[in-house]
């Protein structure tokens, strides 16, 4: 468990700002890398904020993460070339392999699942990106073959 | 105030500086369509469904939200504000599942009537699911974000009316939804339970955990002996149900509707609201007089213990021991009344209505047992006693009058003003001046504490004795005494508080819409029925007076305690 007791300097340090929670996420998402139920939840606490309006704050800017990220990150390109060549069905066959919605990570921690915009590669669509590898002409069938060999490396190596 | 005169569709209007367009329509008949705007809220253009032309304005704008001002010229009709309108709603209901059959707001959907108002005959785009699933976490609300049509009401209703905070607006742009933190369910959270999301929701995104199943279970349980109470609340709202305006009172109808259900005895919590009196009553003279801890708060409404165990657990020594009157109920049928009338208490199943939700939560605490049985086995809202009326094809309406069983179905007119912001206070009163006094109240109607501010004060004379109590309804307004207790500017000896806005007649249980207005008819149809009961203070009900000559002794005895009292707990802000 981190240690918390730093969020209460960082909002000490914030003391005389007029709206100082984006700043103060800020700085506590530098200092702790995400923004974790108990983290934000300290937060609350000095700030006498509710819970609810830090979450939702924490969720509008996409610079903030609340969730630990997977060891891979699984990223399908959701725009109308690639939705028009199946990137839905593609997508859909993913997240039901991996039992998780775009912008969650799988229980064990290997992957999380994002979406992404047109990364350019429309002639080979549909498209996704594992980490930085990038995987065209997706079928169903072949993406979620993609990620059963990412988890097998992932074993082996563990 | 100032008024400004303005033209809608050609038609001059007149209305005082500050009214929506929205609102200033309504005075030349038109109906502007609208999904997000609730009259008890500020506005938050959300749905764009009410949006108009204003002459000079290249943009259309939102009438819930765009004030009426001198010589402006407002069409609400032109092809481009259809057009939009439509758009509008074709995007929402392209995003919403449309099972209503199966829907608990079949009767009651607002998104349904708009698309009806609009003449939506198809929509033009592809259905896209909403992010989120069933949340049934909590024992009193839940919510399908699948039905979900963001128009924020909840968020809102229980930020700013209740101060809770448990739901938030997350996430942005095509992505929005509302959610808990960090998606925990509403059971799993600081949600108080009290249903208020529930009564402004427009669509089924937000209902009651049903208890209907349970009861039909024990109604067709030959072994078991049933019986019902039905809360003040209820008799000035269930007709609603049924297509009755609202303020009718419908006490006799209740009562028979009840007995065609199956029931084997019809009884009243107002019969322990009386007895709150008498036992919450000496309790505060006790106080005073022994120097206890004050100002005493009232505990009859579970959504505001859920708040201060929640959000001030530091005064939870002010709070009265006493059981709600739902409670009190309970305890006393599986022992006095199984003693009378020698039904073994262990078959006896306490099925109470309620105008509430949070009456759910509270049935279902290990501490509401003292007497080695749960007090209350299942809670139905008002909704939901209506809604199994109907499945027997009972029209509420149609129905004889008829009366309670006794004893436990005596009561007085003290006990029905319990259902009104100020009623256990106005209750109290009567009782606590005849007692202090030895003299009778020549006027029981103390209307100093009667009204729908959110915050009333009154100092009532008992014979040179002068008692200063306040009344606050809606969670925010009680955060404002809670706020002044803390500093330590609370000179009050008494303080009641209800969780819902208007007390329990706009509890969360009750039938959906709500508005200031009609909580208003459903407050003066209680004081009527107050009115219209020969005895009016509590500790004249016969019943009561029997029940402590046979049973308890007297307030706030040994017995009494042990089955009347409770005690609370200490909890966060940020989880269940
Ligand atoms: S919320 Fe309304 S439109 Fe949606 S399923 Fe229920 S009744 Fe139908
Ligand atoms: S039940 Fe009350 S506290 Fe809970 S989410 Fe609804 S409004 Fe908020
Ligand atoms: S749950 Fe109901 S009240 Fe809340 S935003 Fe959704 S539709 Fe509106
Ligand atoms: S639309 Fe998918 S890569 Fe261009
Ligand atoms: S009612 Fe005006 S924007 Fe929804």
């Amino acid at each position: 468990m981190p240690d918390l007791n730093k969020i209460d300097k960082i909002i000490k340090s914030y003391e005389n700002t007029r709206t100082p929670l984006i700043y103060i996420l800020k700085d506590v998402q530098k200092e702790y890398g995400l923004l974790s139920d108990e983290i934000l939840t300290r937060v609350a606490k000095k700030t006498a904020i509710p819970l609810s309006e830090i979450y939702g704050v924490a969720t509008f800017y996409s610079l903030f993460t609340t969730t630990a990220k997977g060891k891979h990150i699984v990223r399908c390109c959701n725009n109308a070339p690639c939705h028009v060549k199946g990137s839905k069905e593609v997508l859909d066959h993913i997240k039901s392999y991996l039992g998780v919605e775009t912008g969650e990570t799988t229980a064990d921690g290997s992957f999380t699942l994002e979406f992404t915009s047109c990364l350019g590669l429309c002639a080979v669509a549909p498209v996704m990106m594992v980490d930085n590898e990038v995987y065209g002409n997706l079928t169903p069938e072949k993406a979620v073959a993609i990620l059963k060999d990412y988890k097998m490396k992932g074993t082996s190596n563990a | 105030m100032d008024n400004v005169t303005l033209t809608i569709d050609g038609r001059k209007v007149t209305v005082p500086a500050g009214t929506s367009v929205l609102d200033a329509a309504e005075q030349v008949q038109v109906n502007i369509p609208r999904l997000c705007h609730h009259p008890d809220l500020p506005p938050v253009s959300a749905c764009r469904l009410c949006v108009v032309e204003i002459k000079g304005d290249r943009l259309l704008r939102t009438a819930c939200s765009w004030k009426a001002s001198e010589g402006m010229e407002v069409t609400t009709n032109s092809k481009v504000v259809r057009e939009s309108r439509k758009i509008a709603m074709e995007l929402l209901l392209s995003r919403h599942p449309m099972r209503c059959t199966e829907c608990v707001r079949n009767g009651s959907c607002e998104l349904r009537a708009v698309a009806d108002q609009l003449g939506i005959r198809e929509i033009s785009f592809e259905y896209r699911e909403r992010k989120g699933s069933l949340d049934t976490s909590s024992l009193a609300v839940v919510r399908d974000p699948s039905k979900c049509i963001l128009c924020r009401r909840c968020v809102q209703t229980c930020t700013m009316v209740q101060s809770v905070s448990a739901l938030g607006m997350e996430s942005r742009g095509y992505d929005v939804w509302v959610d808990t933190p960090f998606g925990k369910g509403l059971g799993d959270v600081a949600c108080v339970a009290c249903g208020q999301c529930i009564d402004r929701c427009p669509v089924g995104a937000l209902y009651e955990n049903s208890h209907i199943q349970r009861v039909w279970d024990a109604l067709d349980n030959p072994n078991l002996h049933v019986v019902v109470q039905t809360a003040p609340a209820v008799r000035a709202a269930i007709g609603e149900e049924f297509g009755m305006p609202a303020g009718s009172l419908v006490t006799d109808k209740l009562v028979a509707g009840l007995r065609r259900l199956g029931f084997d005895k019809v009884f009243d919590t107002d019969f322990t609201a009386d007895l709150t009196i008498l036992e919450e009553g000496y309790e505060l003279l006790g106080r005073i007089k022994n120097g206890g801890t004050l100002p005493l708060l009232t505990s009859c409404s579970p959504g505001w213990i859920n708040f201060i165990e929640h959000f001030y657990p530091q005064l939870l020594p002010h709070v009265s021991s006493c059981k709600s009157p739902q409670q009190m109920f309970g305890a006393l049928a599986k022992t006095y009344y199984a003693e009378k009338s020698g039904v073994n208490p262990e078959n006896i199943y306490v099925v109470s209505i309620m105008p509430c939700t949070a009456k759910k939560y509270e049935s279902d605490r290990a501490e509401m047992s003292s007497s080695g049985f749960r007090d209350v086995d299942a809670v139905l809202t008002t909704r939901e006693a209506a809604t199994m009326m109907k499945q027997i094809g009972i029209n509420l309406p149609d129905l004889p009058n008829e009366d309670y069983d006794a004893p436990l179905g005596i009561s007085t007119g003290a006990a029905v003003i319990f259902g009104n912001t100020g009623g256990v206070m106005e209750a109290a009163l009567r009782t606590v001046y005849e007692v202090v006094t030895k003299k009778p109240l020549d006027n029981v109607e103390i209307k100093a504490v009667r009204g729908m501010e959110g915050v009333r004060e009154a100092e009532v004379d008992l014979d040179g004795l002068k008692v200063r109590a306040a009344v606050a309804n809606g969670l925010a307004n009680a955060r404002q005494l809670m706020e002044k207790i803390v500093a330590g500017e609370a000179n009050y000896h008494f303080i009641e508080i209800m969780a819902c806005p208007g007390g329990c007649i706009g509890g969360g249980g009750q039938p959906v819409p709500t508005s200031l207005e009609i909580r208003k008819k459903r407050a003066e149809a209680i004081y009527k029925a107050d009115r219209g009961i020969k005895i009016r203070k509590s500790h004249e009900n016969p019943a009561v007076q029997q029940l402590y000559k046979e049973f308890l002794g007297e307030p706030n005895s040994h017995k009494a305690h042990d089955l009347l009292h409770t005690h609370y707990k200490e909890k966060t802000p940020y989880t269940a």
